[in-house]
């Protein structure tokens, strides 16, 4: 048995079929569509490494089989850069060295993607160390990515102020 | 003019270790472009899941493995009973770093979670479908799971070859001099790694020639290890590591899943992947052993101590030996007229423990950091005074001198950033606004200065640019960048100049990136490689009449931003790219060989060291612990780039809370299974569990550890930060609990 579904990835229309039903959309990206960046940690939503943004919202990608999916538009860190332009989080996470070994950083990043886009943040370093704790960092990088965060949310919020004005 | 003529004073000119750079590898790491092992999908790849056993001791009486081969897409199924052989016997150690592995070699289980066969498949989901389906039978014996039913035994050695035992002056003496002895015993729980990427590999053969990706932070003795397994040279194993999701201890040692998915590899002429669940990281790869530890501290009546007994019992697996040196914490930190340390094994049914981020310091720390407090609180003594009391002015018992010991500036700063000064000697004196109580500890944190014998190479090029190569590991530490400011620094070159090349082991063995040394052991290679190129250098330019600095090799030249200048005159420079033009030259390159000189560390005693101050507070009725400030003064030689010690040293704090208050791997004594081998249960701090942090770096010069005088930062801040907290929750409750971690039932119900 296969499936055929459409998703958006990064912006760009892929059709994918599916000849198991039991894919996830982790490992969907990872093995079949050559999008490692996405990190599997413990591929049953508890470390957060896998985290990307399924319309806008985040998710534990090893949770989501693919199948279910279809239609879906799906932003990974792949996608978050505008060409050689850095997404403000990831620049962020930079100046601020939000990571050490780098593997739980890229679900790190959308995470934090996330919680600003959905207005979470609120320049509050306690909600974002609350909101952020479904992310592990074992290297504990955390007080890095706590004020790359704060920074970002402040730069995109501005960002916002500038381009509606 | 031989090079060894050319006098050559690169360093600390025009120098950019100390500046506080991002990351050279930050772009890679924030756009998901950083490969790690499992991102490799070479051509025609083959997953392998690995099927692991379910009890801790017996063996394996039946697998299905026609119902797993006939699984759709499933290739092939190894078990004890096909498995190809190896030309190195899996039971026979290897040492320093080769331990006994599980590789199929027959039924028998020697732990839970022992790989028992390996399905490989042409999809991921097959193969884990594969492994599912094999319904392993058993003959079970009992586990032996604690000190209750496990076996006692007596030990030579623990760690990597550090004697068990060590004893200065006369033990009973001090104890009958003490007017009293602090008495204890502690308890550290079994730990694991827990890196965030899984143990993993890919692996791919031509001919008798195999490409491994994998995590690994010890390439040479790996390539070595690969091979002897394989039967083939050395030279034809080739690792590629450039990044590792975490180490720390965990991926410096073969393991025998990772045996099974190369050799499953040749067997079936694909290249094979193999990641190992989170589950399976609680059994083959390692972890910090359980240890039982007692103190007994004889004290005089002005606090001093008259005598210091640790004896730690360290559990090891029932087939092989890593034995937590945890005793041995009690050497190097506090003066005594007699010091013993003494240690014995505990033979479990659990995968062989190993190195894990400061092994022994970290658990035995722990144990001596309380200790320590509680003799202070027998001596009615402030923590502080009490350790300063019993400052260690020179090596404890051999009376060597430190290399450099800057500690006592690290008690007195840490405790002026945090406060100490107002601290009330007695516990449960404070609380906060919201009626919590209030406690603060401290506690000395130390780390040994290992070195390792490393390699690099230099080649300074026609453009002016370098490239720098070393075989060495970034696992996290920022070693890309560290290892390129040092190399840059001897070349004389601005960092951006030069292109770092490192993660491959066909590159010059860049030694063990571990035992929180390879900053000193790849950098002083890299900066000695970088000193040779330039003297190659000068030696072209000081040898031609067209240069400036012709005539100048007795004088010697310094290297700075790109010129070579006479010492004697500034003024007089030439640039590399002149000096090689002229020669028709597209490169010049340096090599170097590094190591510790031996007659210096038999000299001196060689040491990091660090104070950590905590604050906790805790729900008066539900006994609710958070750590919510940390303080840690650190003195570890001369610092790169600080912004990535910070970060080394928040890393290790943090490690330390989590010792100190969360992970703790639980076993099922009725079936000597681990029950919470998942992230959810085994519990490792979250973002919100981080108190606030403060790293003070204390400037400390060291002419002895290394010519760079750089010492080591990756694990030093687990040590002091455990017994702090551990300190801070008495300060706060009057309750004394000595095991690890700390729960709100300790102090509810007072477990201890």
């Amino acid at each position: 048995m296969s499936l055929s579904i459409s998703l958006t990835i990064n912006g760009q229309a892929r059709t994918v079929v599916l000849d198991d039903m039991r894919v996830t959309l982790l490992d969907l990206l990872r093995e079949r569509l050559d999008l490692p960046g996405t990190k599997k940690g413990c591929d049953r939503g508890q470390c957060g490494a896998c985290t990307v943004l399924v319309d806008g919202r985040r998710i534990n990608s090893c949770l989501a089989l693919a199948a279910s999916l279809d239609g879906a538009e799906v932003t990974t860190i792949e996608g978050l850069a505008d060409g050689e332009t850095l997404h403000p989080v990831q620049a962020a996470f930079i100046a601020h060295d939000g990571f050490q070994c780098g593997y739980c950083t890229p679900g790190q990043i959308m995470s934090a993607v996330g919680l600003i886009k959905e207005g979470h943040a609120q320049g509050d370093p306690e909600r974002i160390r609350e909101l952020m704790s479904g992310n592990i960092c074992r290297c504990g990088a955390y007080q890095g990515i706590t004020e790359a965060i704060l920074e970002a949310q402040k730069a995109m919020t501005e960002g916002n102020r500038r381009d509606a004005a | 003019m031989s090079l060894e003529n050319v006098p050559t004073q690169s360093r600390r000119h025009g120098s950019n270790a100390g500046q506080p750079l991002t990351r050279r590898d930050g772009l890679l790491k924030v756009t998901g472009r950083a490969t790690y092992a499992a991102d490799n999908h070479p051509e025609g790849m083959l997953y392998a899941v690995a099927a692991v056993s379910r009890i801790a001791r017996g063996r394996v009486t039946a697998l299905d493995v026609a119902a797993a081969k006939a699984h759709p897409g499933v290739v092939e199924v190894l078990t004890s009973a096909n498995r190809p052989p190896l030309a190195h016997d899996p039971d026979e150690k290897m040492p320093p770093f080769g331990f006994r592995v599980e590789v199929l070699q027959n039924d028998e289980v020697r732990y839970a979670g022992q790989p028992i066969a390996l399905v490989i498949a042409e999809t991921l989901e097959a193969a884990t479908e594969g492994a599912a389906l094999l319904d392993p039978r058993y003959e079970a014996a009992e586990a032996r799971t604690d000190l209750a039913n496990g076996e006692r035994f007596d030990v030579a050695v623990v760690g990597i070859g550090t004697p068990a035992r060590t004893a200065h002056g006369d033990i009973a003496a001090g104890m009958a001099a003490a007017t009293h002895v602090t008495e204890a015993d502690y308890v550290t729980p079994a730990q694991y790694h827990n890196a965030m990427e899984p143990h993993a590999v890919v692996a791919e053969w031509d001919g008798d020639r195999v490409t491994i990706d994998m995590p690994n932070q010890a390439m040479a003795l790996s390539c070595a290890a690969y091979a002897a397994y394989f039967g083939i040279p050395a030279e034809n194993v080739l690792i590629r590591s450039p990044f590792l999701g975490g180490g720390f201890g965990s991926k410096a040692i073969l393991n025998g899943p990772q045996i099974l998915a190369i050799l499953a590899a040749r067997m079936l002429k694909r290249p094979v992947k193999l990641v190992l669940t989170r589950a399976q990281m609680y059994g083959p790869v390692g972890h910090r052993g359980h240890t039982w530890q007692k103190l007994r501290i004889g004290t005089d009546s002005e606090g001093r101590l008259t005598a210091l007994h640790h004896h730690a019992v360290a559990a090891t697996s029932s087939f092989d030996e890593f034995l937590e040196p945890s005793a041995n914490a009690s050497l190097p930190l506090y003066e005594s007229p007699a010091i013993l340390v003494e240690h014995e094994g505990l033979r479990l049914d659990t995968g062989t423990p190993g190195p894990m981020r400061a092994p022994g310091e970290a658990s035995g720390s722990a144990a001596l950091e309380v200790a320590m407090d509680e003799a202070a609180v027998a001596c009615g003594m402030d923590p502080l005074d009490f350790r300063l009391a019993n400052y260690a002015e020179t090596e404890p018992g051999t009376g060597r001198p430190f290399s450099s010991k800057a500690l006592r500036e690290c008690y007195f700063e840490g405790a002026k950033r945090f406060g100490w000064a107002g601290r009330p000697l007695a516990p449960r004196q404070m609380r906060d606004e919201n009626g919590f109580l209030v406690g603060w500890g401290m506690g000395t944190a130390v780390f040994h200065c290992p070195h390792f014998p490393a390699e690099a190479r230099a080649t300074l090029r026609a453009d002016g640019t370098a490239l720098v190569e070393t075989s060495g590991a970034d696992m996290g530490q920022g070693a890309w960048t560290a290892l390129a400011q040092i190399a840059a620094e001897a070349l004389g070159l601005d960092p951006d100049q030069v292109e770092f090349h490192s993660g491959v082991s066909s590159l010059p063995d860049g030694g063990i990136a571990g035992g929180s040394g390879h900053t000193a052991s790849a950098g002083l290679a890299l900066n000695n490689a970088g000193e040779d190129a330039i003297a190659r250098l000068a030696a072209i330019a000081t040898a031609d009449p067209a240069s400036p600095l012709f005539g100048a090799g007795n004088i010697g030249v310094v290297a700075r931003s790109g010129r070579l200048h006479r010492l004697d005159d500034e003024g007089r420079s030439e640039s590399y790219v002149e000096i090689l033009a002229r020669a028709g030259q597209s490169e010049v390159i340096g090599t170097a060989k590094a190591a510790r000189d031996q007659e210096s560390a038999a000299r001196h005693a060689m040491f990091s060291h660090g104070a950590v101050f905590a604050e906790v507070k805790i729900d008066p009725d539900l006994g609710q612990i958070r750590a919510t400030r940390l303080v840690g003064a650190f003195a570890a030689g001369r610092v790169i780039n600080p912004r990535l010690v910070r970060s080394q040293y928040f890393g290790g704090m943090i490690w330390g809370t989590s010792f100190a208050l969360h992970e703790e791997a639980i076993t099922d004594r009725r079936t000597g299974r681990i029950m919470n081998a998942d992230l959810a249960e085994y519990h490792v701090p979250v973002n919100a569990d981080v108190p606030s942090l403060d790293a003070i770096l204390i400037p400390e010069d060291d002419p002895y550890v290394n010519p760079l005088g750089i010492k080591g930062v990756g694990e030093i801040g687990i040590t002091g930060t455990v017994g702090a907290i551990a300190n801070a929750v008495w300060h706060a409750t009057g309750v004394r609990v000595r095991r690890f971690p700390i729960r709100i039932e300790d102090l509810v119900i007072g477990r201890s």
